[in-house]
This record gives C-alpha cells, sequence and structure tokens, in this order.
C-alpha cells in the first residue's frame, strides 16, 4: 500500500477544528458517564462514586428487551438499505438521467419524520399489515436507504468509468465488473453509509413508534418513556454501558477485519 | 447468445434501480400520498378526516404567523449547517489524510456517541448549559459569568448543530477521501500554494459531498421539534413543532399535510438545486 | 422524466383508494358488541397502552393470578402520541388505553371505543357517586375514570417571598421570580392561568376571550425561564426554578420546601381514565382487567406510590392518615375537585387554542 501523506503534518491549520469537533462531540458525554457513577441523584452535585444505578439497570427487563428489538431492526434496516441503497446510487450515477429519480431516492431523508411515520402508519392499517419489528424495520430501512444512497452517491459524484469499461473490454460480464471493479471503489462510501443507516435507526424513536406492535418496543420507545419526566442516572448508566459495549465492539471488529483496509 | 449492448444496459438499469425504486414506491410515495391526500379534506370535529373536498387548509397557509415560524427557523438551520460545515469539513478532511488504523478510529468515533440516545444526549447539555453546570463555572472561573446559556436560540442551535454533525461529517468524508492524493501533489509539483490548491482543486472536487452534508444538517435541524422544547425551553418553535402541534396537538391533520407539503416543496426544489450543482461539478471535475 | 409520471399517479390513486375505504369502515358500526359474560378469558390476552410508572409493576403478574390471561404493558409518553395511534385507523394492538378525560369523549365521538358494559365492571360500585358526574362523559358510558386532580401553583416556600395564592402571581411576577417560573406547553394549560384571571371558563371558545388570554400570555413570556410540563418538578427541586404551573400529583410536596396551591380564582378537574377500544379482540379481559384495576387493593397502590388522588372510595378512605397529613393536596375531598371545572374536548374550537399556543410561543 502506497505511504499516504503525513496527516497531522503540513495541516496544522486544520488542526484545531478537528480536535474541536471531538471535545464537542464527547463532552455531553463525559457529562452522562460521570453522573452515572453519582450517588446523588440530581446532577448538579457530587455525592461520591457509586455503582447502585448499574445495580438497578441489571433489574430492568424492559430495557433488556428493547435493546435486543433495537439491535434487531438496526442490523436488519442497515442490511437492507446498504444493499438497495448501493444499488440505487450506482444505477443513479451510470443508467439514468432522471432527475426525478434522483430527488426521489433522497425525498426519505428530508421528509419530517412525523409525516412518513403517519404515512407509514395509515399505509399499514390499510393493508391490514400487523405490527411488528418487521414494520419497524422496512420503515427504517426507508429512510436509511435514502442516506446510503446520497453518500455513495457523493462518492460517485464525478465518477472515473475507465476502470470499468477497461474491465468489461477485457471480457469482463458487468456482474463481474460490479462485483471486483465498481463495488471496491465505492468501498469506503458503503461503509459510511451503513454507518449513518445503523446509527439511525439505533436512535430512532418518531417512526418507530407509530410503526411498533406495543408488545414489542425498540429502546428508544422503552428510554423516551421512562426519561420523559427527567432523566435518571439509571439512565446515564446504560448509556455508559452501550458506550463501552460499542467502543469494544468496534475495536475487536477493526482486529478482526480488513475495515481498515477498506478504507 | 450474447445480450445486445442495449439489452445489457437495460439489464443493468432494471437490476440496480428496480429493487430500490420498487420499495420507494410501496413504502414511501404511497403513504405519502395517502398523508398528502388528506390536504384537500376537512378535519373531523373530534379529529380524523372527514371525506369532503375543500380548499380551507391551503388558503391558511397564508397566515403570516407561519410565514414567521418558519423564517425564524430557517435562520437558525442555517446557522447551524454553515457550523457544521465550519466544524465538519476540516474534519473530514483530517480523516480522509489520517493513516488507514486511526482513520476507522476517528470515524466510528464520529458516530459512537449518537449509539447511546438522543434524549439523554440533550438532557446532558442541560446540564452542561445550566446555570450552575460546568460551562457556566468555567466561565465565572475566569470572571466571564454568569451567562444565560440555555434556552437561548444559541441553545437551540448548539443542539441540532450536535444532534447532526455526523451528517455533515460522513458525506464530505466519503467524498474527499475519493480524491486522488496526485492530484494536489501535481498541484503543488506545479506551483501551488496549499491554500489555492485547496480551492481550486479540493473544495470543487469535494463540493457534491459538501451539498449532501448541508441538505443532510439543514432538513432535519428545520424539522426537529424537541431540541426547541428541551434547550429551547419552548420559546421558541420551529417548523417541526408546527407540524407536530397540528399532527398531535390541534388533531388537524389536513392542515399538518398541507404544512408538511409546504415543507416538501421547498426541499425538493432544494434537492433539485443540489441535483443541478452536482452534476455541474461533476461535469467540470 | 415523463415516464416516472404514471408510476406517482397510480400510487397516488391508490393512496385514495385505501385512504377512502379506510373512511368507510370506520364508521356506521353502532351496534354494541354483545359480550360473553362466561368467556373463557384464559384464551385471551390484553395489550394495555400507559404512562410509565403510572400503575403497579406487577400488575401484569396480579392479573394473571386472578384472572387467568396475559398483560402486555406498552408505554406512552403523552395523550396526544397515543392518540395520533389509535385514529390512525385499523387495529392498534391496544385493547385498553388510559387517556385523559377529554381524550377519551374525542375517541368515542369518533366511534372507536366500546362501550363500558356496567355489568362487567361490579366494582364500579367502588367509585364515589361524583365520580359519574365528569362532564367528558357523564354516567361513565365510555370511560372509567383512575385518577383525578386539579392545576395549580408548585413552588419553593424558601424562595418565594410571600406564598401565592392567585394566578396573577404567576401572570404578573414580582422581581424576584423573574426568570424563576414556569409554566406548561400544553396548549390547554397554557392558557388556564389567563382563563381564570379573566374569569372565564377553561372551556370558552370565546375569541375575544382567547385574544385577552393571549395578551396577557405574551405580556408574561420574557418573565418566564421556560415551558415546562414534564421536569418542572426537577427544576423546583434544584432551585432552578421558585414557581410553576404543576398538577397536583407532579408537584414534589415530599420535599420540604416543596408546597401547592390552587389559585383563588379556581382551576380545573383533570381526569385519567380508562377506556376499551372498539377494535379490541379481547374485549371480555378488557372489561375484567378494567374491574380489577377497580379493586381497592389495586386502586389504592396510587396514593401512597405516586401521589395522585384515585375516584374509588372504598381505596381513598384506606389510605394512611400520615400521608394526608405530609400532603394535603391528597386530602381533597371529591366536593373540593368538582369544584374545579372538568375539561371537555372542544371540537372544531380545539384549532383555535393550539393558534393561541404557536402565536404565544412564537413571539420573539
Amino acid at each position: 500500500m502506497a505511504r499516504r501523506e503525513p496527516a497531522l503534518r503540513g495541516n496544522g491549520w486544520l488542526r484545531l477544528p478537528f480536535w474541536l469537533t471531538y471535545l464537542f462531540l464527547y463532552a455531553p458525554i463525559a457529562v452522562l458517564v460521570v453522573m452515572s457513577f453519582n450517588r446523588n441523584k440530581t446532577p448538579y452535585s457530587w455525592g461520591g462514586f457509586s455503582l447502585d444505578w448499574y445495580g438497578r439497570l441489571a433489574e430492568n427487563s424492559s430495557l433488556r428487551t428493547g435493546l435486543v428489538n433495537t439491535l434487531i431492526v438496526a442490523l436488519g434496516s442497515t442490511a437492507l438499505s446498504t444493499v438497495l441503497g448501493t444499488l440505487l446510487a450506482v444505477g443513479l450515477a451510470r443508467h439514468t438521467r432522471s432527475r426525478v429519480l434522483d430527488a426521489l431516492s433522497t425525498l426519505p431523508a428530508i421528509l419530517p419524520d412525523l409525516v412518513l411515520a403517519i404515512g407509514l402508519l395509515v399505509f399499514y392499517s390499510a393493508i391490514k399489515m400487523t405490527l411488528g419489528l418487521h414494520s419497524v424495520l422496512v420503515a427504517h430501512t426507508v429512510f436509511g436507504m435514502a442516506f446510503v444512497t446520497a453518500v455513495v452517491r457523493a462518492r460517485l459524484g464525478h465518477a472515473d468509468t475507465s476502470l470499468e469499461e477497461a474491465s468489461q473490454d477485457l471480457g469482463a460480464t458487468p456482474y463481474t465488473t460490479f462485483i471486483k471493479v465498481t463495488l471496491p471503489t465505492l468501498a469506503p462510501g458503503i461503509v459510511a453509509g451503513a454507518l449513518l443507516a445503523f446509527t439511525l435507526s439505533l436512535d430512532e424513536f418518531v417512526i418507530a413508534f407509530f410503526t411498533h406492535a406495543p408488545s414489542q418496543p425498540t429502546l428508544p420507545i422503552v428510554i423516551y418513556s421512562m426519561v420523559r419526566f427527567g432523566v435518571t442516572p439509571e439512565i446515564n448508566a446504560l448509556a455508559t454501558l452501550l458506550l463501552a459495549v460499542s467502543f469494544t465492539v468496534v475495536i475487536v471488529a477493526q482486529r478482526l477485519t480488513k475495515l481498515t483496509e477498506a478504507l | 447468445m450474447t445480450p445486445s449492448p442495449a439489452g445489457r444496459r437495460a439489464a443493468a438499469r432494471v437490476a440496480t434501480l428496480g429493487p430500490g425504486f420498487a420499495f420507494l414506491t410501496v413504502f414511501l410515495l404511497v403513504p405519502l400520498a395517502l398523508v398528502l391526500s388528506y390536504t384537500v379534506f376537512r378535519r373531523g370535529r373530534f379529529g380524523g378526516i372527514v371525506y369532503e373536498p375543500t380548499g380551507e387548509n391551503f388558503a391558511r397557509l397564508a397566515d403570516p404567523l407561519y410565514l414567521d415560524v418558519v423564517l425564524g427557523s430557517v435562520r437558525l438551520a442555517a446557522v447551524t449547517t454553515l457550523l457544521a460545515l465550519l466544524l465538519g469539513y476540516p474534519t473530514a478532511y483530517m480523516i480522509a489524510r489520517l493513516p488507514g488504523r486511526w482513520k476507522a478510529i476517528a470515524l466510528v468515533a464520529v458516530v459512537l456517541p449518537f449509539w447511546t440516545n438522543f434524549l439523554i444526549r440533550t438532557y446532558a447539555w442541560i446540564v452542561l448549559l445550566n446555570s450552575q453546570g460546568p460551562v457556566n463555572s468555567g466561565l465565572e472561573a475566569l470572571g466571564l459569568g454568569p451567562v444565560e446559556l440555555l434556552y437561548t436560540d444559541g441553545a437551540i442551535v448548539a443542539g441540532l448543530l450536535y444532534a447532526y454533525l455526523p451528517l455533515m461529517i460522513l458525506p464530505l468524508y466519503s467524498a474527499i477521501e475519493r480524491l486522488d492524493p496526485q492530484l494536489r501533489e501535481a498541484s503543488a509539483n506545479l506551483g501551488a500554494r496549499p491554500a489555492r490548491t485547496f480551492w481550486s482543486v479540493t473544495l470543487p472536487l469535494s463540493l457534491p459531498g459538501v451539498l449532501t452534508g448541508c441538505v443532510f444538517v439543514f432538513v432535519p435541524s428545520l424539522g426537529n421539534f424537541v431540541i426547541p422544547e428541551l434547550l429551547g425551553g419552548g420559546r421558541r418553535i420551529m417548523v417541526g413543532n408546527l407540524i407536530r402541534d397540528q399532527f398531535l396537538k390541534a388533531r388537524d391533520w389536513p392542515f399538518g399535510s398541507v404544512l408538511a407539503l409546504a415543507v416538501i416543496a421547498v426541499l425538493v426544489l432544494l434537492l433539485f438545486a443540489q441535483a443541478w450543482a452536482g452534476r455541474r461539478a461533476g461535469r467540470n471535475g | 422524466m415523463t415516464r416516472h409520471v404514471p408510476v406517482v399517479l397510480a400510487s397516488a390513486g391508490l393512496a385514495f383508494a385505501l385512504a377512502a375505504c379506510g373512511g368507510a369502515s370506520s364508521t356506521g358500526e353502532a351496534a354494541p358488541a354483545t359480550l360473553d359474560a362466561k368467556a373463557d378469558l384464559s384464551k385471551q390476552s390484553l395489550t394495555i397502552s400507559i404512562w410509565d410508572g403510572y400503575s403497579p409493576k406487577d400488575l401484569p403478574q396480579t392479573v394473571k393470578a386472578k384472572l387467568g390471561f396475559n398483560t402486555t404493558v406498552a408505554i406512552h409518553d403523552t395523550n396526544e402520541t397515543v392518540m395520533a395511534k389509535l385514529t390512525a385507523g385499523g387495529d392498534s394492538g391496544i385493547d385498553v388505553a388510559f387517556v385523559s378525560g377529554q381524550y377519551a369523549q374525542a375517541l368515542n365521538a369518533q366511534g372507536l371505543l366500546e362501550p363500558i358494559h356496567a355489568d362487567l365492571v361490579p366494582n364500579l360500585t367502588n367509585l364515589y357517586p361524583e365520580a359519574a358526574q365528569l362532564p367528558y362523559d357523564k354516567g361513565n358510558t365510555f370511560s372509567v375514570p383512575y385518577t383525578w386532580g386539579t392545576t395549580g401553583l408548585c413552588y419553593r416556600s424558601d424562595l418565594v417571598k410571600t406564598p401565592p395564592t392567585s394566578w396573577n402571581d404567576l401572570l404578573s411576577p414580582p422581581a424576584e421570580l423573574k426568570k424563576k417560573i414556569t409554566m406548561m406547553t400544553t396548549e390547554r394549560w397554557l392558557a388556564l392561568p389567563a382563563l381564570k384571571m379573566l374569569g372565564a371558563s377553561v372551556n370558552t371558545t370565546d375569541q375575544a376571550t382567547l385574544d385577552k388570554a393571549k395578551a396577557m400570555l405574551l405580556k408574561v413570556k420574557p418573565d418566564l425561564l421556560a415551558y415546562d410540563d414534564t421536569t418542572f418538578g426537577d427544576r423546583l427541586k434544584s432551585g432552578e426554578a421558585a414557581m410553576v404551573e404543576a398538577w397536583d400529583g407532579w408537584c414534589p410536596t415530599d420535599q420540604e420546601n416543596i408546597k401547592f396551591v390552587v389559585p383563588k380564582e379556581g382551576s380545573d378537574l383533570w381526569v385519567d381514565t380508562m377506556v376499551i377500544l372498539k377494535s379490541s379482540k379481547n374485549k371480555e379481559a378488557a372489561h375484567a382487567f378494567v374491574n380489577h384495576v377497580l379493586d381497592p387493593s389495586v386502586h389504592g397502590w396510587v396514593p401512597p406510590n405516586i401521589l395522585y388522588k384515585v375516584p374509588n372510595k372504598t381505596a381513598m378512605e384506606s389510605v394512611d392518615p400520615a400521608l394526608l397529613k405530609d400532603h394535603p393536596e391528597l386530602a381533597q375531598t371529591p366536593a373540593d375537585l368538582l369544584k374545579g371545572e372538568g375539561l371537555i374536548d372542544l371540537g372544531e374550537a380545539s384549532v383555535a387554542y393550539t393558534r393561541l399556543a404557536t402565536e404565544v410561543a412564537a413571539a420573539q
């Protein structure tokens, strides 16, 4: 692999906003992690270190059910969005000039979530579809797909098609060309898009609220009903645990896979 | 028998565009058309829809009250988008230039806070910005405070920026990463200074990413209704609150649909502009 | 571009067709179902939707033990969200919903509620006679009251100079309370203090009165810390706020310095109710559930645990007198409560309240 130019040299003026971004992103996270270990219930005074809230968390089975449901929905809708969205992005860049289709592919990303939520709920009841995790999964795919399409499209923006043409000239089928040439070029865009779709699904509330079966709530629905009247340290403990687990999963995944090279 | 090139192209078109648009037609266009069909009907006395055609709902759109709200929220959303771009572009640029391993970590670190929960993070901001919170303690220690931070437009912008910054960084990363470093090296070898290389090579080529990121941040900022309530203390409402209130509080689905349609119409125009600019940038590149 | 028009038109056409049949099917089912008093409940199962922490945690277990069917508890955060879900047409999957009285009234007006079959709910006799006199549903024909209360001022006795007695203390706050007060954002309660100051009904639909109320609300806006109807209790505890508009049950009077008062101009009477959805396929179990909740051993859980009053005479009589001493607002009698004006759904006029709330919130 060709050595990349060292990033942190020669870009001095970029360092400030770079670190500022991460400071901004992690300042509230630091607050909630600290509060999860606070014996006091109020966030404004420190009552000493305590793990009580984590203990209470273990007793809360609705949070556990919610977490499992959320992971099913997020993983499923991310997989579906990534496949459909990537195909769509390639199709839009290579196989059509229609601006209507172009705009349509981004429409879910710009639709007020409440409108999509109510539209889907009315639609599901009109076709007499029973609500469940599948109805949330489909709903999340609608907007997840739009984000994948747009991010992959941004990478295809002014596509260099010479490699693909060369591949076809050498007798490769369109399918082989797509798998062996197009996809690898798009990998960083696909990963970024999938990451977005997953992140958005994990934390989505409005659409999930309207399209879920009452017996199968996702985690944001469980949490929203609990914190509507103020966050408790128990919820902060949950957030901290989620972060810790995500960190671990990401680090392990990164070691085990070739994710690094794909980027 | 080998298919003709035209046949192949048609097959490729169907294979790439078919599944996605079939899905969108069923689960986006039909539900959306259902909601938008309400725009021409009457609200029932206690909510619901009465299927009697009327043009009244559209007439109400002319009310200056709603225009005020729209202009106010466009301003806040625009400020948020600008700040997101100012923070996000350099960040995405740096991430794209990091060595492989660090790149993956930096990228995931952008979205990781969002794997917690939106409300929890927003409440953390309340703690941070509160008159007794750490930011104000810091300002006081420096002799600058206390300053009223919470329940201001500034707090709303901070909350929106926090909620949507990754939606700026990821498309930018995707667009910048693909730029060939050789392009910039070539530019540098031709004697261009880094600033000039940036303005005449990097920025124009990453423009599709910039536009995508701006739409991704601007649009949901306009539609968010929880942040104005929690961080703005309900003292300002945005377009999202307007639509939410019609659907949930007034149970006036027809007028809620009209408001939604108006917002969608404006945003679709924006999208067309974006697609047009994207293609232009593509041709120039 | 023209090639795609048919798709869009077709989906729009399909949508209209779906909307039309959805609309047709939701009307004209007048006859109430005949329910089988001897139905085998163990073959049914129930999904209820309620606010978080508003019922005993072991409710599904006690229901299972006593009545033999499984209960799923779904949580909603506000009346508004569950209403949207219930009114979208089709089966929401919810059998019994807990909503405030005026929302129950609106659901009933849309033909979505099963009438209460009183013969299947013998425990209705545990309720105070006053609880059958509530204006949104006289005689409890489609709803059963679960909790009731009123709205007033909740304040920190150590942070206010003189204890508030009037809505005017909120609407024209003294200098030391500026930026230390909150009002509710939900429109009916946002308008309430001003309407009561004007001597008007909380259910008024007179535009001139609403305009006057709006002027009062706009005048006080710069002095408010925030509009809040969820976290005002925490704000009082932390001292961020000194006086807030609050529902009685939500005022944390278990704290030493926090007190609750109903202003002298009067206030409302709100009721949270249980309703059974017409779309439910488990109506016998639903009635058995409602009856179970009205059992004093279950209903009596409410006052000591979440500090709300229940309209259940037997349950209220068994409340520990020490608790009533610590929480005087729990001791309000049904007669006291009925002095408050019952909130009802205003139909067409509710749009005027939404507009009022929008105008107040939009003013900068």
